[in-house]
């Protein structure tokens, strides 16, 4: 299975520019994730790699050999596309065996190559039925079996997920995780799901307008997010971001103060915080505690409350104005319109500069 | 035998109120085109039966024959022209207008402005009228000083009588014609062309299939609904040939370019036999009915 590396790739339409200057490396059976907003230019990327869409500088290469000068046919990839693209007059046996005819296989091998997709991908039954009388997961199988087929060395999937309801999302994400661990193949998974994205991934790629923001496996974009955008794009809900003021501390780490005065000592460096420039403070809303008024760090007030069932999500205004979400267990210690006592986890706090990097980081 | 319950009887007898004003009410919205279409084809349609089994002047007089104008129309040697003529006319065209249609559609599927401009030039000939589209090719099929004898004598050959040769002469129809309808389905084709998903497309580049498998593995069986209703209109409409033939031919030479359409206005309003012209359209309604269900059955049996 092969390795996908890109180098320097630009990409405009026109005056507007979808990707710049892009370099990463993708290791031979990783399963990559490339997650962003809509419009982030994930799906271009996904294009430019498949050949779909052309490239204006840069290099691509698989396994060692550059690419991006060759047509999609002949780049050794395969695609399962958003919308499935199951070619609606050919029964899905005739879908999967449409680009081996092309590429001129024998009718023989084409036989024993779907013979082994649809027993690994449990859909013999299926192979003689129309997309048009098949189910959305069968569909999405059938299109999995068209790109494994072709044996290529790597897999793309862009969104193919998005179609799905919430049941069956979660099934197919399973059924997608086993089939990586079973064939051990490369595979890029485009996406805008932080879900699909955490419990898929080998690694994630965060994108943001047209950049690349962090690269890293899903705990260290989790754990560590590289800038204000990762972390407030990944986590549900996402992560407490509030400005602070540099306030004097214990010298090694720096500590900050929040707009009611709410001291943070956080587990920063203070040799890697900037002198001067705004300062952000960034806490998950799972080192927001709530306790009695009196027992809190700091007070607000209980805004909305959400029950989840097993947790709660709290929203508090803090007395200097800044909204945050607490996660809590069943029982909430006030109800809506009431002040409640806040507590933080200034160990678990981050730091972000005044370009939205993560000091956390730097240290 | 058991009996319901009254309240049970009671909510069936309220339910079936209550269909039955549904489908009052939807009677009144389609009663107006129902109306409209009652008049102005069921009625034309059953009158022009009952008049072809009638020996009718225009001016007056008729009197019940039965089928003795149907006998008549079967020995009657220029209706046979007629409708081989006809059938000749639309062999010619309606092949030719899907395959052209179809060409001009996949050339000019395309989001450039030349693409555009080519496309309202196409469509252009369509809004024409049959007086203006025969005048012009006229000017360029006649042997008297017509574009084509023009440019056959700047080369040194003799001018071709087109519109005079019995074997010429429907061709020559054919291509004015073709000239003239090609607009609507060019336009339908291409509409179809644009409702064929990109990603059909994307996923054949990565299946490696080239042009040609493209078009005949993905494009052609995307739209061979439209194909479908493109023959069936062209048949239906190249079958009812009139004007073009009566303005450049008057259906000469010797009834060689004489259809059935221009038979029958000759029997009615010349000759003023109208139960014989009604019989000879309701033959060609017939033969209408016959090639387009023909074509619209075996369509359906392959699948479509």
């Amino acid at each position: 299975m092969g390795g996908v590396a890109l180098r320097g790739i630009s990409k405009r339409f026109g005056n507007t520019r979808v990707l710049e200057e892009l370099s990463l490396e993708i290791g031979s059976a990783e399963f990559l994730v490339v997650l962003g907003p809509s419009g982030c230019g994930k799906s271009t990327l996904l294009r430019a790699i498949a050949g779909l869409e052309s490239i204006d500088a840069g290099v691509i290469e698989i396994d060692g050999e550059r690419v991006d000068h060759l047509p999609p046919g002949k780049r050794g990839v395969a695609m399962v596309f958003q919308g499935y693209a199951l070619y609606p007059h050919m029964t899905a046996r005739a879908n999967i065996a449409f680009g081996l005819r092309n590429v001129g296989l024998p009718s023989a091998e084409i036989e024993r190559r779907i013979a082994d997709v649809a027993r690994l991908l449990e859909m013999g039954p299926l192979l003689d039925r129309l997309p048009a009388q098949l189910s959305g997961g069968q569909r999405q199988r059938v299109a999995i079996g068209r790109a494994m087929v072709k044996d290529p060395k790597v897999f793309m999937f862009d969104e193919p997920l998005s179609n799905l309801d919430a049941a069956l999302r979660a099934r197919m994400r399973h059924e997608i995780a086993n089939l990586h661990r079973r064939i051990q193949a490369t595979m890029i998974f485009v996406t805008h799901d932080q879900a699909e994205a955490m419990t898929l991934a080998d690694r994630i790629v965060v994108m943001n307008q047209q950049r690349i923001e962090q690269v890293g496996t899903p705990e260290e974009i989790y754990d560590c997010p590289a800038s204000v955008f990762v972390a407030t794009f990944i986590g549900t809900p996402p992560m407490n971001v509030l400005s602070a003021a540099r306030a004097a501390g214990d010298g090694v780490h720096q500590c900050v103060q929040l707009g009611d005065g709410t001291r943070i000592d956080t587990s920063v460096a203070k040799a890697v915080v900037p002198a001067a420039g705004t300062l952000r403070v960034g806490l998950r809303p799972e080192s927001v505690g709530l306790c009695a008024l009196e027992a809190g760090q700091s007070r607000g007030v209980v805004e909305f409350v959400e029950f989840l069932g097993d947790r709660t999500q709290v929203y508090v205004t803090l007395a200097g104005g800044d909204r945050i979400v607490a996660l809590h267990g069943k029982a909430v210690p006030a109800r809506r319109g009431e002040s409640v006592g806040i507590t933080f986890d200034a160990a678990a706090a981050h730091l972000f500069d005044a370009q939205g990097h993560n000091l956390r980081r730097v240290g | 035998m058991p009996t319901r319950p009254a309240h049970e009887t009671a909510a069936g007898r309220t339910a079936w109120s209550g269909a039955a004003a549904e489908a009052r009410t939807g009677v009144l919205f389609v009663a107006p085109y129902l109306g409209v279409f009652a008049a102005l084809l069921l009625v034309p349609l059953f009158w022009g039966m009952w008049l072809s089994l009638y020996k009718a002047d225009l001016f007056g007089g008729s009197q019940f024959i039965g089928l003795q104008n149907y006998a008549r129309l079967f020995r009657d040697a220029v209706f046979l022209k007629s409708v081989g003529n006809t059938v000749y006319f639309v062999v010619l065209t309606v092949p030719a207008l899907t395959l052209c249609g179809l060409g001009l559609a996949l050339a000019l599927n395309r989001d450039t402005r030349g693409a555009a401009l080519l496309r309202g030039l196409f469509f252009a000939s369509s809004v024409l009228s049959v007086t203006i589209v025969t005048l012009i090719w006229r000017m360029v099929l006649i042997p008297d000083g017509g574009l084509i004898a023009d440019l056959l004598t700047e080369v040194g050959l003799a001018p071709i009588p087109f519109l005079s040769d019995a074997q010429l002469v429907m061709p020559a129809i054919a291509i004015t014609t073709i000239w003239w309808c090609i607009g609507l389905p060019m336009m339908l084709f291409l509409a179809a062309l644009q409702q064929v998903p990109q990603e059909l497309y994307e996923a054949a580049v990565l299946d490696s299939a080239g042009r040609w498998r493209t078009l005949t593995g993905i494009t052609l069986p995307s739209i061979r609904r439209t194909a479908l209703v493109v023959v069936v209109i062209e048949i239906i409409l190249q079958f009812q040939l009139f004007g073009q033939a009566q303005i450049m031919t008057l259906g000469g030479p010797d009834n060689a370019s004489l259809p059935i359409v221009l038979f029958t206005y000759q029997i009615a309003f010349q000759r003023w036999d109208i139960g014989y012209a009604a019989a000879a359209s309701e033959i060609l309604f017939a033969i209408i009915l016959a090639a387009a269900m023909t074509q619209f059955f075996m369509a359906r049996r392959r699948g479509d």
